[in-house]
């Protein structure tokens, strides 16, 4: 697998990153957009049953959002993984990998099939994202609490070189009880990093319960704008919300913004719904069944259709 | 008596140098730009100066950041909160993912005097050296430190560089080698090797004198990389020597003692002692009474060689 090496700066520059259009490479349509949720719900289920291990709550109720930023709103190309006009985005709760690596694979950075081969020894998908072994995935974690700091560390590189980068920091709930998240959402708006982007998955689940209950987290959205954030509140399964509320933080000059975006852990299923039991564990197989009936496939076709592509 | 200077200011005067030929040379500081000596970087490259607060876990893993877009950061603060406090960033960011970010660790040692043990880092040669990836440097004098803040920019990777508060005595000068993972033989000898790193260098370098008046011979290593760590001069040094004394301003778990050990017992198995701290915390005082105290001198390297030759001739290893 590819190691990192040196960004080639020259490459860096404008030249590269003002010749080739920044856009989504798919640019799909909100009709489509539910669609490709759906398809990375069917994914998420399938794999895990599959991997008989890993993380299903959590992945299926940011599927949503996973839709409209990789098919609509980021700027990527997955044939060539480290274009250096492209978008970034830090996965800083590692255990989404499900979710991560769907989108991934259905972006086109490598093939539906390696999805069979989560959590295995010889696939390159680990439990917990590994930049040395899988493409498209800038940096490992599965450490809570790091996301936010390295999305503002690439934020503040590429302002630093005029370049028109958005950066994606992708968060859960549970990790804003990390002391390091607040050191990097100080400074962000500290540094009003206005091409940095974080999206909370905000599904108040965490691994012993709710949140409120484990450690109130509310009122999160004055938290951040204490600490000199851009808030956007939505629901974080309406695709028009969520479209909407990332037009909105790139047009917003001056601040950082986060989207905290109610999500429902296992959505929509109905036995995973709201049920922080699904926060680590994978669908037995005739669980599975129930939930792939209930997404409109079976484990025979949806399987099927991963090993084929 | 030689020329004194501080190993930070050649950390210092090394980023400034940097600076002048690599736009991509960003630092950052945890709120101690005069004592870790960014400042002159600071200066003269205000725009790629990076202040990051008393925030050192977000400033590892900001630097980890930079480092994703093309930067090279070197962030500064004093070394026991560069290591122990940002422990996880350090292994999961930084280290996992192989990422090209420079540590510097400024006050290590107990050398760093009434400041006390919070302050004196004693642990971080076992941290650093210990995740996968990981370089871990410890130079003796300004002029090595500044070399090897040089190297550290010119490969890819996670440096840990150590450096102290106190004025030091130079031992190298301009013309001196410098290699990552290389180290040099400051003095030849064939009855004992003392491989040392840091300011125990210059013990060392006094030590061997006092030995030689009893017709002792002792080669001094300057083993400043710890890691990697150059096998083939610690091996060469055993079969020349017979017998091997490690001296760092270090605990003595995990240290270069132990890293050298681990070379020597699985190739060349010799008599061994090791001049370190001995598995306690260190304390306020001046810099000279705390290195009597905590048995870091010329006297104490001697003693430990008295003693590692006697085993040598005894053949008790
Ligand atoms: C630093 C750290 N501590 C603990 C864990 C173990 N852990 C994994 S996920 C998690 C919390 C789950 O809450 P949240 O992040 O909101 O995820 P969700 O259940 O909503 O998917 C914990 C404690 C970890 N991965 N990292
Ligand atoms: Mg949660």
């Amino acid at each position: 697998m590819e190691r990192h090496l040196s960004v080639d700066r020259q490459s860096m520059l404008a030249a590269e990153t003002t010749t080739m259009t920044r856009t989504n490479p798919y640019r799909l349509a909100i009709d489509q957009l539910t669609i490709k949720s759906l398809e990375l719900r069917r994914d998420i289920i399938t794999m895990l049953v599959e991997a008989k291990s890993g993380h299903t709550g959590g992945p299926m109720g940011f599927a949503d959002i996973a839709s409209a930023l990789f098919f609509h709103e980021m700027v990527y190309d997955p044939k060539s993984p480290k274009w250096p006009g492209r978008d970034m985005w830090f996965f800083s709760m590692g255990h989404m990998t499900p979710i991560h690596y769907s989108a991934l694979a259905e972006a086109g950075y490598f093939p539906l099939k390696d999805l069979m081969k989560f959590r295995k020894l010889d696939g390159h998908l680990q439990g917990h994202p590994s930049c040395l072994d899988t493409p498209g995935v800038e940096v490992s974690s599965g450490s809570l609490g790091q996301g936010l700091s390295i999305a503002f560390g690439a934020a503040y590189g590429s302002r630093m070189d005029g370049h028109p980068r958005r950066v994606y920091a992708l968060l859960s709930d549970g990790e804003h009880e990390e002391g390091s998240t607040w050191e990097a959402a100080m400074a962000a708006g500290h540094y009003r990093m206005d091409n940095l982007c974080a999206i909370v998955d905000y599904n108040n689940i965490q691994i012993d319960g709710h949140v409120e209950d484990i450690m109130g987290l509310a009122p999160l959205g004055d938290k951040y704008r204490a600490f000199r954030w851009n808030v956007i509140e939505i629901d974080g399964h309406d695709i028009t919300a969520i479209i909407g509320a990332l037009e909105q933080a790139r047009h917003c000059k001056g601040r950082p913004t986060v989207i905290l975006a109610r999500t429902v852990m296992g959505f929509p299923v109905s036995f995973m719904f709201d049920n922080f039991e699904w926060h680590g564990k994978p669908p037995k197989p005739e669980e599975g069944d129930r939930a792939l009936a209930e997404l409109g496939t079976s484990y025979a076709e949806w399987s099927a259709r991963l090993l084929e592509n | 008596m030689p020329q004194m200077k501080k190993t930070r200011e050649g950390f210092g005067r090394a980023l400034v140098e940097l600076g002048r030929d690599n736009p991509d040379i960003v630092v950052l500081v945890g709120d101690l730009t005069d004592s870790t000596m960014v400042s002159f970087f600071a200066k003269e490259f205000p725009d790629r100066f990076i202040e990051m607060g008393v925030a050192e876990q977000n400033m590892m893993t900001a630097a980890a950041g930079l480092s994703l877009v093309g930067k090279i950061p070197f962030l500064a603060t004093y070394g026991a909160f560069a290591t122990c406090r940002c422990a996880d960033q350090i292994r999961v960011t930084v280290c996992y993912s192989d990422l090209n970010v420079k540590i510097g660790g400024a006050h290590g040692g107990i050398s760093v005097g009434p400041d006390g043990a919070t302050h004196q880092a004693l642990e971080e040669i076992a941290m650093m050296r210990v995740l996968p990836n990981m370089k871990v440097i410890v130079p003796c004098d300004f002029e090595e430190t500044r070399k090897a803040t040089l190297a550290a920019a010119s490969i890819w990777g996670p440096v840990y560089i150590r450096f102290g508060r106190e004025d030091v005595p130079c031992i190298t000068d301009a013309n001196t080698p410098f290699e990552i993972g290389k180290g040099n033989i400051l003095r030849q000898g064939d009855d004992v090797a003392i491989v040392a790193c840091g300011v125990m260098v210059h013990e060392a370098l006094q030590a061997a004198e006092t030995l030689a008046q009893k017709d002792v011979e002792a080669r001094v290593i300057d083993l400043h990389t710890i890691k990697p760590i150059d096998r083939h001069l610690l091996i060469q040094a055993a079969d020349d020597c017979g017998a091997v004394v490690t001296a760092e301003e270090h605990q003595i778990h995990g240290g270069l003692g132990g890293a050298v050990a681990e070379v020597l017992v699985r190739n060349r198995p010799v008599p061994m002692e090791f001049v370190a701290v001995d598995d306690r915390f260190g304390q306020s005082g001046n810099t000279v009474e705390l290195m009597s105290v905590f048995g870091l001198t010329a006297d104490h390297i001697v003693s430990a060689v008295n003693k590692v030759m006697a085993r040598k001739t005894a053949k008790v290893y």
